[in-house]
């Protein structure tokens, strides 16, 4: 047995071995994805860059009634509100500071007409922390760039049959 | 004014020239060589961690090495106040210039050689043993105690498998008879060295190969874990290009003796092969040592300092002893003496 054990160790048969292993790696398929030009599938239920959606109408969902401001672990959310000139309640105001966001989601559970969503998009990366204040007006441009992914996502999350999302 | 320029400067200058056109034919490629071999690394060990590596910069990502020179280049060289500023500048300097100057004896097929001096062998050590003081240097002036251990153990450790190379540089003395790298290399005709009598001292030689250059699986001088970045710690810009470039010429330069040394340099395989110029075989069988680098790493961890102390004294000095007396007890005994 320790004759054996000898001429292992003298052979270096443990790292020739070794070897040999890293050189098959080396053509084996790789691993990763060649990122910016593949990406990964990700769930319906992403939870990625915020949007404010819209209804058919053009309509903006949000009522202003301040439950994702409230809900918010980060208070990220900072919203006013005043009546429009047709009565309805609107924001006046919906700031998302994306730099105290976490990604928890509980501001699209909590808001009552899925004004608010995180979209698919975890591409938006910016070079200032400025830019990374996000306003009504970008907020909502989000959610008309995304509104079909939103929607398909949306659609694809809906538990149960019979249920409609898109309903005024 | 003009005959003593005409009689004695003037005679001198275009054999100067010559020289100085030789010398750059060698480093210009050579520092090209250098920078796609930073790129070879990544890549290689990107694979064998099925990784992709860079890819992204020009096509294959060729133009990486380029982008990350430029990007060295444009940075501040940091001087530490504490430090000794001659030493500490003089310090990658020597590295680069050692790592260099090595080159003037390195044949690359027969007759191609920049100083075909009878000692090569002996020059290259030398060289060799004095690019410690570049690593050293660079460990105290930096005045920082990272730097200082990494410098002591580079040291220690540097000169340690400087016995085992001398020991094996020995054998392959004893089958030539002769110092000059040509002579060496046409003493292979009947066979390489890596096979047969020095097979041992092959394996041996590569990795003292590796502790000497500071590569892994022995780059404690540098490693990360513990020492930040080891006797290069206090280095920015350029002064920290100068310690790269010198370690990876380093690497071209060893791979290049090993192939000198134990496989058959300009030689081809097959005397069939003839055709194909010898530098071919040459750069070809440097490039596959230079693979083995870069294969090490992605394989093997890191040693702790006792286990390479303990590899290079207990384990390789002994093997390698052992070896001259078997090497010039079987050449005297067969009489197989070069003569």
């Amino acid at each position: 047995m320790s004759v054996i054990r000898a001429l292992k160790t003298l052979s270096l048969y443990e790292l020739v071995r070794g070897f040999a292993l890293t050189l098959t790696y080396l053509f084996k398929r790789r691993a990763t994805l060649n990122y910016p030009y593949e990406k990964g599938p990700i769930s319906p239920r992403f939870r990625g860059e915020h949007a404010l959606r819209r209804y058919d109408n053009g309509e903006e969902r949000c009522i202003a009634c301040k439950l994702c401001e409230a809900v918010c672990p980060a208070q990220a959310i900072t919203i006013e509100a005043a009546p429009r000139a047709d009565g309805a309640r609107k924001t006046t105001r919906y700031d998302i500071d994306m730099t105290k966001c976490i990604f928890c989601g509980l501001c699209q559970e909590a808001c009552p007409v899925q004004a608010i969503v995180e979209g698919p998009n975890f591409e938006f990366g910016t070079e200032t922390r400025e830019e990374l204040y996000f306003t009504k007006e970008r907020l909502l441009s989000n959610g008309d760039r995304w509104s079909d992914e939103i929607d398909a996502n949306l659609e694809a999350d809906v538990k149960g049959p019979g249920t409609k999302l898109n309903e005024g | 004014m003009k005959e003593l320029f005409l009689d004695t400067i003037w005679p001198f200058v275009w054999p100067l020239m010559w020289i100085a056109i030789k010398i750059l034919c060698i480093i210009l490629p050579l520092l090209g060589a250098v920078a796609y071999l930073t790129y070879a690394e990544r890549r290689v060990l990107a694979a064998m961690q099925l990784r992709r590596g860079p890819n992204v910069t020009g096509p294959f990502g060729l133009l990486q090495p380029i982008a990350d020179g430029v990007k060295l280049l444009g940075k501040e060289t940091v001087l530490p106040t504490q430090s000794n500023k001659v030493v500490f500048l003089l310090a990658p300097i020597l590295a680069f210039f050692f790592a260099l100057v090595a080159w003037a004896v390195i044949p690359f097929q027969a007759g191609l050689v920049l100083a075909d001096i009878n000692v090569g062998l002996l020059f290259l050590v030398a060289i060799s043993s004095l690019s410690v003081y570049s690593i050293v240097f660079a460990g105290w002036s930096s005045n920082s105690k990272y730097s200082f251990l990494g410098g002591i153990r580079s040291a220690a450790q540097m000169v340690s498998y400087e016995v085992c190379t001398g020991l094996v540089l020995v054998t392959v003395l004893l089958r030539v008879g002769s110092l000059n790298l040509s002579a060496i290399v046409d003493a292979q005709r009947d066979g390489w060295f890596a096979f047969g009598l020095l097979t041992p001292m092959f394996v041996v030689y590569l990795i003292a190969m590796l502790a000497e250059t500071n590569r892994h699986p022995f780059d404690l001088p540098e490693g990360e874990s513990e020492l930040v970045g080891g006797f290069h710690t206090e280095y920015s810009s350029m002064a920290f290009a100068m310690f790269f470039l010198g370690e990876y010429s380093n690497m071209i330069l060893l791979s290049a003796i090993s192939t000198i040394l134990f496989w058959g340099g300009w030689l081809p395989p097959f005397e069939a092969l003839d055709f194909i110029p010898g530098i071919f075989w040459f750069l070809g069988k440097t490039a596959a040592s230079l693979f083995f680098f870069l294969w090490v790493r992605a394989t093997l961890p890191r040693y702790r300092y006792d286990q390479l102390m303990r590899i290079g004294w207990k384990v390789l000095m002994p093997l390698c002893l052992v070896w001259v007396v078997v090497t010039a007890g079987y050449l005297v005994a067969f009489d197989k003496l070069p003569h």
